[in-house]
């Protein structure tokens, strides 16, 4: 295993320091609260000739992707940062970077999407894209956050597609956490050399990139692209094994805590996993027998695998940090039921909509759900959509 | 400059087979600024006529690499691949050198796409813009842009019982551009190929942002006869509906003086989106357009006296 060294640092800080390390070709990006630091950083390490970037401080985000997809079809490594409407007003270029098949690397520090403006943070801006075909990869602290990026280039690159690494605007992008890191050597041998097989800057072969399709065509170059989608599972998973033995720290597509024997569970993204994890511990301290799953990989949804992990709880209660904007559940609770059906498992399920435009979860919210969830074992509680901690 | 025998003999970067319409200027451009650019070069362009008619898959009518993203972002495109070419140099992974030409109609270049073009050149890319202008949305059906011209029939502006076309005199964007303080913007002109090569080349030559507004008609959204492009392409300059000039380091110079400026309405009376503006009631709008295109060509003479003049090669200072 490689050597680790221990730091203090800010999700945005940390992130920042894997783009170091990764030292990747281009990165075009523009400011937005709370990612700016993220590019404000990495522009120093460029000021300073830490790397070979080139950085390209574009007039917006709709530019900021723009300008990647440029220098990614030109055949270079290429990354981005970005926030809330920054990634609203990337999305046109968001499914046209997925659909060139381009493995473009963006963080986003997911932030509330406006209005009312607010920039604090909720799951709004990433969900308003989950269907853009990137890959989505959720950070529950500035570790993951590290961590995350560093196998987000390479998972990319392997399967062809943009992945986003999301962290949690202000809890995780501001907050100082301890991290280990790997030596600047082992991620460069890690995420290796970028070797694309067909790429403007290639004179001698001279391709068109992003042509036409009429109704001859786009069905079957969108079919690929799906297929992709789906072939990328093995190869999140392997890049997660393989980063685990680099780094001791092995990710798959989702966290199980205390889940196996577990009678109830919540299923949560993001910050509140790490919150919810210190309720399960007292309440387990009390006898009770309650777990967590923490969804790490949102895009592509890894359906049947959740549903195996799920199968033996009696009720489960899904926390959504945004709305679907349906009048009906949030979005991952939509599709945990969703997989609960195609798995043929009708079970108590609780949806609670929390934390819209960075409003505080507590632990004693969180209790509420695992007792909510002990009287839907009973059958006491009928399922339902609950929002938390708001007026209302 | 290659004599057009020489030109004859050139292998085509933009072919011949793909869709545009008979008489599409638009093509002559994308033809002509490649022959002058040369092989060594990546293009991008914007969604629009152009983009369209030449790459429906799985055919190309590129033989350089090409890109197209979306409508509005051609300038941040092409900044894209010059910053991984800039990267690379300096990596020393690569070492050919090569022209990136970013083309976007008025639609994509004056409107939409405007914000990413005045950052791609504020940031100082070197990059050639080059923007076919023909006036209106075209490829969506000659719908009115910040292009077209005062007294235009298109299908957002249309005339009718009480309205008499766009209403609105065109933006100048070639003075925007000249306004960012660009090593090199010009105006040239489908029909005029010697100009427009010469610019191109000229362009080509010079480190840094440099934009191009090549004036084009387009026989449908003007409504000419097919076979007229280049003659309407040289009558817009005659009548200096559209001067032929470049700007050199803010320094102006006039490449085509019409020996006779002939009225607007030569240029008028033969489009058919002007039919409207003939009847006598209508006769104030050829006046102030008349007017419009008087004034702008005075300032343009104006400002051409009072740049430094064009150093010519033999009176350049030797070499030391």
């Amino acid at each position: 295993m490689a050597k680790s060294n221990i730091l203090a640092r800010t999700g945005n800080e940390a992130m920042a320091e894997a783009m170091r390390q990764i030292n990747p070709d281009v990165v075009a990006a523009y400011p937005i609260t709370p990612a700016t630091e993220i590019v404000q950083i990495f522009a120093s390490y460029v000021a300073d000739g830490l790397v070979d970037t080139e950085f390209v401080p574009v007039e917006s985000e709709h530019s900021a992707m723009s300008a990647c997809i440029g220098s990614a079809a030109a055949g270079g490594r290429t990354m981005t940062g970005t926030s809330s409407q920054g990634l609203a007003l990337m999305a046109e270029m968001l499914y046209i970077a997925a659909g060139l098949r381009l493995p473009i690397v963006l963080a986003d520090v997911n932030r509330a999407l406006s209005s009312p403006i607010n920039i604090h943070c909720d799951h709004s801006d990433t969900m308003m894209v989950k269907e853009a075909g990137w890959i989505q990869i959720f950070s529950e602290n500035a570790q993951e956050a590290y961590d995350n990026m560093v196998q987000a280039v390479k998972i990319a690159e392997k399967a062809r597609i943009p992945v986003v690494v999301t962290t949690d605007g202000f809890i995780i992008s501001h907050g100082m956490e301890r991290i280990e890191i790997l030596d600047d050597k082992d991620v460069k041998d890690f995420v290796g050399q970028y070797k694309p097989e067909n790429y403007l800057l290639n004179l001698d072969k001279p391709i068109t990139v992003g042509a036409l399709d009429f109704t001859d065509y786009y069905f079957e170059h969108k079919r690929q692209q799906i297929e992709a989608i789906k072939d990328s599972m093995p190869v999140i998973l392997d890049v997660g094994k393989e980063f685990g033995n680099k780094s001791g720290r092995s990710y798959g597509f989702f966290e199980k805590y205390k889940l196996d024997d577990a009678d109830c569970a919540i299923v949560v993204m993001g910050s509140t996993a790490g919150t919810t994890k210190v309720v399960v511990d007292n309440l387990r301290a009390k006898g009770l027998k309650v777990g967590l799953l923490k969804p790490r990989v949102f895009r592509p949804f890894p359906k049947a695998e959740l549903a195996d992990a799920l199968k033996n709880l009696k009720a489960i209660a899904v926390m959504d940090r945004s709305d679907s904007g349906n009048a009906q559940e949030g979005p991952l609770c939509l599709e945990i039921k969703a997989a609960l059906y195609d798995a043929n498992l009708s079970k108590a399920l609780l949806n609670y909509i929390y934390g819209l435009g960075g409003r505080d979860i507590k632990i004693e919210e969180i209790e509420k759900i695992y007792t909510d969830l002990g009287e839907a074992i009973k059958g006491s509680k009928k399922p339902k959509i609950t929002y938390i901690g708001v007026r209302e | 400059m290659a004599n057009l025998k020489e030109l004859s003999k050139q292998k085509e970067l933009f072919t011949g087979g793909h869709r545009a319409c008979a008489g599409c200027g638009a093509v002559i451009v994308a033809r002509q600024v490649l022959m002058a650019a040369g092989p060594n070069t990546v293009v991008a362009s914007a969604t629009g006529c152009l983009e369209v008619i030449s790459t429906i898959f799985p055919y190309t009518a590129w033989n350089v690499p090409f890109i197209h993203s979306a409508f509005e972002n051609s300038g941040a495109t092409i900044s894209g691949v010059e910053a991984l070419y800039k990267s690379w140099m300096r990596q020393g992974k690569y070492n050919k050198k090569v022209n990136f030409i970013a083309f976007g109609g008025d639609g994509g270049t004056y409107d939409i796409g405007l914000q990413s073009l005045s950052g791609a050149v504020e940031r100082g890319h070197n990059i050639l813009y080059v923007c076919y202008n023909n006036e209106a949305y075209m490829n969506t059906g000659v719908q009115r842009s910040g292009a077209t011209p005062k007294g235009a029939d298109t299908t957002t502006a249309p005339v009718g019982k009480v309205s008499k076309g766009k209403e609105q005199y065109r933006k100048d964007l070639t003075e925007i551009m000249v306004a960012h303080r660009i090593p090199y913007v010009a105006q040239a002109v489908v029909g005029n190929w010697r100009d427009l090569m010469n610019k191109v080349e000229k362009a080509l030559s010079i480190e840094g942002p440099k934009f191009i507004n090549v004036f084009q008609p387009c026989r449908l959204g003007w409504a000419y006869e097919p076979e007229k492009t280049c003659e309407m392409g040289r009558l817009s300059a005659d009548t200096c509906i559209w001067p032929l000039y470049e700007v050199v380091d803010g320094n102006y110079r006039i490449t085509y003086r019409p020996k006779t400026k002939k009225p607007v309405t030569d240029w008028i009376g033969v489009q058919g989106r002007f039919r409207h503006l003939l009847k006598p009631e209508n006769k104030a709008i050829i006046d102030q357009i008349q007017a419009f295109t008087d004034k702008n060509w005075e300032d343009l003479l104006k400002k051409e006296s009072l740049s430094a003049p064009a150093v010519k090669p033999s009176e350049a200072p030797k070499p030391a």
